[in-house]
């Protein structure tokens, strides 16, 4: 099915919850809406299920109008971040629920497959509340993977869930949705999130639906400095610098030979990603002399957060390092992986790409 | 500031018989004083039973808690000398930020000059010294949470602090400047530091040790580093990063150290019979075909995670994640690509347990 927002708004009251947005997500893929809390998904969602009426434009789904249909008459699939089941229905009947309500043949089978798939085939003969959190959940998506409808909606499904058990969840929720043929809208606050799910990226930010494309080309060409804020963790490394003639000046730091467009403003903001920041030096390199104010180690990675002349930086080094407290350190990063923005915060440079897509 | 040495274990029910039966299984560990701990497991491993043990909030069901050698099993709270930061902050709504944090030492009868010394010290450590004179009860979260955290440190002569979770109600973006103050102050207070936590990223960034925990029982205890490049438990292996460390099932006979029937070393000084290799995405390395040590692995899937991309491949039915640069554009799904599963970083269990 292709579902289409054109031109949709939502007002509640003087406020504006989402600002006039047009979106086509990509069919049978998964499409994540990456944003803040209050960003606007949860609102967003509810307009595509059809819980509510958007205050202007028009939902399409496969061409028709679908404003005003009932959620019910809808074929629509939903998960929450709270886990929700049916608490008096056996494990094996919750599943089996959306297969009985259509009269469905060899539910039995169809029932214990999907169980298989989601790892929860042991407690088909349990209660809901006899399961821990995340194999409740699994129970919860179980039943809407069974009811197989074309468009599936999952709201922060993993929010709730210890990290470890969030990361086998994505990792099959990614391979249930690339083998099936729904349309899944899926919607975190976590940039990491959407760049392990792959597929599509919708980044809004208060109300406003900023960008769209596949989800790895968004994360490299970010449109503008909010697009890069929103999808960036740790929060990409913002630093001032202005245009010359022969390249990037940055604020109280060296000249960079940076060619920009034509119409690159005077005044720019600088990027760089954490990862783009290292505290060797290679060949090309600037380098930025600061102080370490911590080193927040996250087991595979260490993230050295250090104050220099330019602002705080922040610096991702794979594995674990040690810093003291205070010490004053020389990082280093190379222009040629650096994104300018232009003084209304658009891209007008992003670093280019060895190889890939 | 004390030592304290556990050596212990603890039931909720009468006579436990199986592993299962116990909140924490029997374990003898020593926290040295002035050290900083973090006890770090999922929901449900014990790290909470250890605390109110160390605490005085509860009595093991055996064993002893020696606090500088003098046995504290049967001690309150209040004899063991200990402060301690919950969750959620516990403050005094109708009193000034200064009023709160001088509320231990006040109930201690400290003079009033060395009172007001000791809280302007701990209110500047936390940033708070233009909010003494403030009432709490206009306060955000983040703010009464910092005046439990500095009414846990405000004594100097406490035997230990203990938190529990105590950044839950911080905002994400506050979350890395707390971590960096109780860094900041455990290394000027020098107080012995203990803290539970089911997030590896405050675990590790906070302690010098940290004790991981599943189901009852203390895996391992290590620095950071430790944890990270000899995990002394597979669960440790797994836990510690993102994705965790890779296992293969591996044979160790006359010929050497075999996967399915490819012979990663011919040499290997490992003991016979069954073992696990492990191996973090980290330190998985592309190679040319034939290498030692390498294993012709298929691609099944390649995901640009942005910094790096992480790529699944798997050789008879064993997956491996590597970490690979995003400039590797010859693995692509479907390829057959070698492996670098051998190296200096390479781990051997038996029965989950390291033994190489």
């Amino acid at each position: 099915m292709q579902l289409s927002l054109e031109g949709v708004s939502k007002k509640v009251g003087p406020q504006t919850w989402l600002y006039d947005m047009s979106l086509a997500p990509r069919s049978a893929n998964v499409t994540v809406l990456l944003g803040a809390t209050q960003a606007g998904k949860t609102s967003l969602m509810r307009i595509m299920a059809g819980l509510d009426v958007p205050s202007s434009g028009r939902v399409l789904v496969d061409g028709q109008d679908v404003v005003g249909v009932p959620v019910r008459k809808r074929n629509v699939a939903m998960v929450y971040q709270q886990f929700i089941n049916y608490p008096s229905m056996k494990v094996r009947d919750n599943i089996a629920s959306p297969m009985k309500l259509r009269d469905d043949k060899n539910i039995a089978q169809r029932v214990q497959a999907l169980a298989e798939k989601l790892h929860i085939d042991m407690f088909l003969d349990r209660y809901p509340t006899e399961l821990s959190g995340g194999q409740q959940q699994r129970v919860a998506l179980a039943r809407a993977l069974a009811k197989g409808a074309p468009l599936m909606l999952l709201d922060e499904p993993l929010v709730n869930l210890d990290y470890k058990l969030r990361e086998e969840l994505r990792e099959e929720l990614g391979a249930l949705f690339a083998s099936g043929d729904s349309t899944v809208i899926y919607a975190t606050t976590e940039p990491a999130e959407a760049l392990l799910l792959g597929g599509y990226t919708a980044v809004m930010d208060a109300g406003e639906l900023l960008q769209y494309g596949p989800t790895a080309e968004v994360f490299h060409n970010p449109k503008s400095l909010r697009v890069a804020r929103a999808f960036s963790d740790p929060p990409m490394n913002l630093m001032n610098a202005t245009r010359q003639s022969t390249g990037v000046q940055l604020l109280g730091g060296p000249l960079m030979a940076l060619t920009l467009p034509s119409t690159a403003t005077p005044q720019l903001t600088l990027g760089m990603r954490a990862s783009a920041v290292r505290t060797h030096a290679q060949s090309g390199d600037i380098a930025i002399g600061g102080r370490v104010e911590l080193a927040e180690i996250s087991g595979s990675d260490t993230f050295v957060h250090v104050a220099t002349g330019m602002g705080n930086l922040v610096a991702q080094l794979t594995g674990v390092h040690y810093f003291d407290l205070g010490a004053q350190i020389q990082v280093y990063a190379n222009p040629m992986q650096m994104y300018v923005f232009d003084a209304q915060g658009m891209l007008l440079l992003a670093p280019t790409r060895t190889k890939g897509h | 500031m004390a030592r304290i040495d556990l050596d212990l274990a603890h039931a909720y029910k009468a006579n436990p018989q199986h592993d299962s039966d116990y909140a924490l299984l029997p374990l003898k560990m020593t926290f040295e004083d002035g050290g900083a701990y973090a006890l770090l497991g999922p929901s449900g491993c014990g790290k909470t039973t250890m605390l109110n043990v160390m605490s005085g909030l509860l009595t093991p069901s055996q064993g002893h808690v020696l606090f500088d050698g003098r046995d504290m099993t049967h001690a309150t709270p209040q004899e063991r000398n200990i402060a301690q930061v919950f969750q959620f902050p516990v403050i005094y709504d109708t009193m000034t930020v200064a009023e709160n944090l001088a509320f231990p030492l006040r109930n201690r009868q400290w003079p009033k000059d060395k009172m007001d010394q000791r809280v302007g010290q701990i209110a500047e450590m936390l940033e708070m010294s233009g909010q003494l004179n403030q009432r709490a009860a206009g306060l955000s979260a983040d703010a009464k949470q910092k005046i439990s955290l500095g009414r846990g440190l405000v004594r100097p002569d406490v035997s230990a602090v203990l938190f529990d979770e105590p950044l839950t109600v911080i905002d994400p973006h506050l979350k890395w400047q707390l971590r960096r103050k109780l860094k900041q102050i455990h290394h000027e207070l020098k107080l012995t530091l203990i803290y539970v936590t089911h997030d590896q990223v405050e675990a590790l960034t906070f302690a010098d040790q940290v004790v991981v925990m599943t189901r009852g029982r203390a895996v391992q205890v290590g620095s950071p580093a430790d944890l990270f490049e000899r995990p002394s438990h597979t669960f440790v292996g797994n836990f510690i990063g993102s994705p965790g460390m890779n296992f293969l099932h591996a044979e160790v006979d006359a010929s050497g150290l075999r996967v399915g029937s490819h012979v990663l070393d011919a040499a290997a000084a490992l003991p016979l019979g069954a073992i696990k290799l492990g191996i973090r995405p980290e330190y998985v390395a592309l190679t040319d075909a034939q290498t030692p040590g390498a294993l012709p692995m298929l691609v099944s899937q390649v995901q640009d995670v942005g910094t790096h991309n992480i790529v699944t491949a798997s050789h008879h039915g064993q997956t491996v994640k590597a970490r690979l640069s995003t400039d590797s554009a010859s693995v692509k799904t479907g390829s057959t690509v070698w492996l670098q599963v051998m190296g200096a970083h390479t781990c051997f269990y038996k029965n989950e347990e390291i033994v190489a």
